[in-house]
């Protein structure tokens, strides 16, 4: 998910801040407490009536008739114009460029199977291009770990993968660069764009790999396809980004000088935006490889496979390693197009430490000993695959394999009751509370919760999120998933408030934790499943820690910075005037972060979000089982696409709840007792 | 006009660069050791490549390591195995993705869509294994509770059976949503007091029947033969009302037990009419079910699934001669 980069509305910093005198409850209290009064009444007053449960098996005619698209898709393939001059090209022009790069990088269909460009070759050029286009440091550590995917015994995957990522990554650009321009230049544009980016963002990467596999057949060009789809959103808004912010007098004082449209955007806007651009590169690139992982489910090869298949057989040991080349290709191609964008930085020339001349003279001898290795890579068996007595991947295996049966089988008493234990006295309670309660009145408390948060709009889209969810017939398992989707977020809070506190007030915790966060967020969602499945087993609760890690890294950062972002003249002050440290911490600094911490949930949420479905391939039921068993079993393809729906609009109704909740108190309700 | 100079500079060597190895690997293009070396490796008539699906359970492990074995060393093919679910593999036969799939059960309407209808596939007979689906308990509940293994008292035991995930209610525990699986109608149209609960995967399973035993805790759960695992722990199965034809043909009201599947081997119509021996190797394949389960516990016991095939096919050549014959 990188909602990282979708761009809020900033909220307005709150007026007043700290120690508002106690008066009586605000009109949004009464309402809240109204609500959870409804609620809890309603609960126990109703409890199991009217609840909308569709057992799994049970189809909606809605269901049925979308499963019938399902059959219209296979019978019209052949013959359909839309099929004949749109889908099909489509995918043979995809799955064109793809092969081009699998064969180049990865293998061929043919002989034996060895790529155009051979390991030693492969990882010369990719040294070379690291280094021209960032710095030695980035194409020494392009070599170390290319060469090490061959000590891991997993270097064709890894040059799949790779190959795959390089496809999805120049046709993302392709059609993200101009769409941004355009949407940085028109803001007409940019307004008819920005929905669909949200859209496509909220959307679980798992939701649209059904569809598309229908449309476009499973293999390699479907995978592509839907990794496009997924990288796009950062590259375009960061296009647009760029380009928005050259500042107007900036760009007056170039039309003063007459240019054109067009010589002001290659000459100016370009230019001045590159940064941001690379930057949306480097988000889209990563965004690429983590959804490559996943288009294993859809014959994308690669890593992915080795991790799927890891996963279906609980080997451990086989998945800590797959995982272990996911991330650091995740490393690679994160530093080496960072170190592209501060190439790109205006005035990065001036400071570099090599000229021009001697750099390219540099460039050039690497070159032609780039070109002696590829050459010797296509015509020497020993350059040409990677020597099989190097492969040290099965005593790594062996080695994790060993370290977790030793944990699980001397934690499985902690594990268990840990997990019984949370179900049990959180998650169960929790989860009954929200799907036997009928469903108007969890409908009325919903809309007065978004009434107080932010108003009669909100309660208006709160309540058509939820006629479309009852439409589609999921009510309850979406009640399932948000019971999940809410437990980890408060998890998440809890983490993002301990740690985010701990590193706004210490630089050296700081220091120490954000590495680590950094790779919380470049880790593939995917890899870090297959441990935690075999510590807790296929439940509800590996899915909601599943969300947990994947969601924690961005609370934590996001308050870590709201904390680090008081003055520090306040703190002082608080100091000076008595205050404990507990007391700095809940008196002043929890409360004036308080829209950070508002962003943090709402984030956190999102995250926690986007792994239902992943959470469901270990065990989460609701709406994530829906679209997992929709995908595999095609009697009920229609089930999952509408539970793909839900998803996305239980994820627009819970963004802008918590948006709201965000913004300043004063702004949502006009209201005329307080304020 | 100053920046597209430089602009042009400093592209420059990177542009002559990329002419330069591109000319250069133009120039060698025929002499890469991929193509003489596999010229030099193959004898007879060639095979090309074969796509094999690999879905997952050991069982079909075993029967596709036994295929890619035989095609790569007798035939001389190149195998590609694809990790798929069961019936995402039919798919591949569509969009060219896949040319085998060596153990399909059932699966009527993907027979239909794909074989009567699309015609992008054939079916390659049988594998000579039986295989039966069914509801089953460890043999520790079936020795206490003897009238357990009658589908008709299961909601007299349905309390033993209840975890923290059913809800109340007793568990039933699925594989992999993947599998063919009919459970979630059972329940409901038998009026069963259970929930089905996925443990995601046969791993996952095995290993909940494994502990179940050990531990003499009740489990109710969907397993399968041919099935190694049955050797270790012989699971006692559940009867459920009897099938009869056509009882399970709408998924969402089927209320009989699951029928014995007479396993069988499809392959792309692509690979068929290739006339490639991979094809004929496909057809002629058939074993047994004591094959295939001791192929599955070797590879299950620690062996890579190419060693054990290998040690089955060095000890059955009369029987691989025959599918190559």
């Amino acid at each position: 998910m990188s909602a990282l980069v979708q761009e809020r509305p900033t909220a307005q910093p709150a007026a007043v801040i700290v120690s508002e005198p106690r008066r009586r409850p605000s009109r949004r209290t009464i309402l809240l407490l109204s609500a959870a009064a409804v609620w809890i009444l309603g609960f126990l007053v109703l409890n199991g009536t009217a609840t909308l449960a569709l057992p799994a098996s049970e189809l909606t005619d809605l269901h049925r008739s979308l499963n019938q698209f399902n059959a219209w898709v296979g019978a019209n393939r052949a013959d359909n114009p839309l099929f004949l001059y749109v889908f099909t090209p489509l995918r043979s022009a995809v799955d064109a460029v793809a092969n081009l790069f699998t064969t180049t990088f990865a293998a061929t269909a043919t002989g034996l199977r060895l790529p155009e460009i051979g390991w030693l070759g492969t990882v010369g050029l990719l040294t070379w291009i690291a280094l021209a286009v960032g710095n030695l440091r980035v194409a020494l550590l392009t070599a170390a770990v290319f060469v090490f995917f061959g000590i891991q015994g997993l270097f064709v995957e890894a040059t799949y993968t790779f190959a795959l990522v390089l496809t999805s990554v120049l046709l993302t650009l392709l059609l993200g660069i101009p769409l941004g321009i355009l949407a940085g230049i028109y803001t007409r544009v940019a307004k008819v764009i920005t929905p669909v980016l949200d859209f496509m963002q909220t959307l679980p990467t798992f939701v649209y790999l059904a569809p598309l596999a229908l449309v476009f057949l499973i293999g390699p060009a479907s995978a592509v396809i839907a990794t496009v789809i997924y990288a796009a959103p950062p590259v375009i808004r960061l296009t647009a980004h760029g380009i928005r912010r050259i500042p107007d007098n900036t760009r007056e004082a170039s039309d003063s000088l007459g240019t054109t449209g067009l010589q002001r955007l290659l000459t100016l806007q370009l230019p001045m935006a590159r940064r941001t651009i690379v930057m949306g590169i480097n988000q889209g690139t990563m965004a690429a490889l983590s959804m490559v992982t996943i288009a294993a489910l859809i014959a994308a090869p690669g890593l992915g496979q080795t991790v799927i298949r890891a996963l279906q057989s609980l080997d451990v040991g086989t998945a800590v390693n797959a995982g272990l080349s996911i991330v650091l290709l995740a490393i690679v191609l994160d530093r080496v197009t960072t170190a592209a964008s501060r190439r790109a930085e205006p005035g990065a020339a001036r400071s570099r430490r090599l000229g021009r001349r001697t750099r390219n003279i540099i460039l050039g001898v690497a070159l032609a000993v780039v070109l002696a290795m590829v050459q010797l890579s296509r015509t020497m068996l020993w350059a040409a695959a990677f020597p099989a007595d190097l492969n040290v991947g099965p005593q790594i295996v062996q080695a994790v394999n060993a370290a977790s049966h030793w944990l699980q089988s001397n934690l499985s008493l902690f594990t268990v009751s840990l997990r019984e234990g949370v179900t049990g006295a959180i998650l169960n309670p929790f989860q009954s509370l929200l799907t036997d309660t009928p469903f108007y009145i969890l409908v009325m408390v919903f809309a007065i919760v978004a009434y107080a948060l932010g108003g009669w709009k909100l309660a208006a889209l709160t309540t058509a999120c939820l006629a479309v969810i009852i439409f589609l017939g999921l009510w309850s398992d979406s009640m399932v998933t948000l019971a999940g989707t809410l437990v980890a977020t408060a998890v998440v809070m809890v983490l993002g408030i301990v740690f985010g506190v701990a590193m706004g007030r210490s630089d050296r915790v700081d220091q120490l934790m954000r590495p680590l966060l950094d790779a919380g967020q470049t880790m593939p969602s995917f890899v870090y499943l297959v441990p935690f499945l075999g510590l807790f087993g296929a439940t509800r609760f590996t899915a909601i820690i599943a969300g947990i890690i994947y969601a924690a890294p961005v609370a934590i950062k996001i308050t870590a910075d709201g904390i680090s972002g008081i003055s520090p003249t306040v703190v002082e002050s608080a100091v000076a005037s008595g205050s404990t440290p507990w007391q700095v911490i809940t008196k002043v600094q929890l409360p004036m972060a308080r829209q950070s911490l508002a962003l943090a949930a709402n984030q956190g949420l999102i995250y926690v979000l986007a792994m239902v479905v992943v959470g469901a391939l270990v065990g989460a039921g609701g709406l994530g089982y829906d679209v997992v068993a929709g995908f595999v079993q095609s009697s009920i393809f229609g089930k999952g696409l509408a539970a793909g729906l839900a998803i996305v609009f239980l994820g627009i109704m819970m963004d802008r709840m918590t948006q709201a909740a965000a913004a300043a108190p004063a702004r949502s309700i006009p209201s005329k007792t307080t304020a | 006009m100053k920046k597209a100079e430089r602009l042009i500079k400093r592209t420059l060597p990177a542009m002559a660069g990329a002419a330069a190895a591109a000319l250069f690997l133009a120039g060698c293009g025929g002499a890469s050791v991929n193509q003489t070396a596999a010229a030099a490796g193959a004898s007879g008539t060639p095979c090309g490549t074969v796509n094999v699906a690999m879905n997952a359970w050991v069982g079909y492990t075993a029967d596709a390591a036994v295929y890619s074995y035989v095609a790569k060393n007798k035939l001389g093919c190149t195998v590609v195995q694809k990790d798929l679910n069961e019936q995402v593999s039919w798919q591949g036969f569509a969009s060219g993705e896949v040319d085998v799939i060596m153990e399909n059960w059932g699966h009527a309407d993907l027979t239909k869509q794909y074989i009567t209808d699309q015609k992008v596939a054939v079916d390659a007979g049988p594998t000579g294994n039986e295989g039966h689906i069914g509801w089953y308990v460890p043999p520790w509940m079936a020795e206490k509770y003897p009238d357990i293994t009658d589908g008709k008292n299961l909601n007299k035991y349905a309390s033993l059976f209840t975890t923290s995930e059913s809800g109340g209610k007793g568990q039933v525990l699925d594989g992999d949503p993947a599998f063919v699986t009919n459970d979630e109608a059972l329940v409901k149209n038998l009026n069963l007091d259970y929930k089905v609960v996925f443990a995601g995967s046969e791993a996952a399973l095995i290993q909940s029947f494994r502990t179940a035993q050990q531990n003499k805790t009740p489990l109710l759960g969907y397993f399968y033969e041919p099935q190694w695992f049955l050797s270790e722990v012989p699971l006692k199965k559940v009867n459920l009302p009897a099938w009869t034809e056509g009882c399970d043909s709408n998924p969402e009201t089927v209320a009989c037990d699951y029928p014995t599947y007479k396993l069988n081997k499809v392959i792309s119509k692509k690979l068929d009419d290739s006339g490639s021996a991979a094809a004929k190797l496909a057809k002629g394949f058939t074993w047994t079910n004591e094959d295939q389960n001791s192929v599955a516990t070797d590879i299950q016991g620690g062996m890579t699934p190419e060693a054990a095939a290998k040690k089955w096919v060095d000890a059955h050549q009369s029987a691989v001669d025959k599918w190559l014959s």
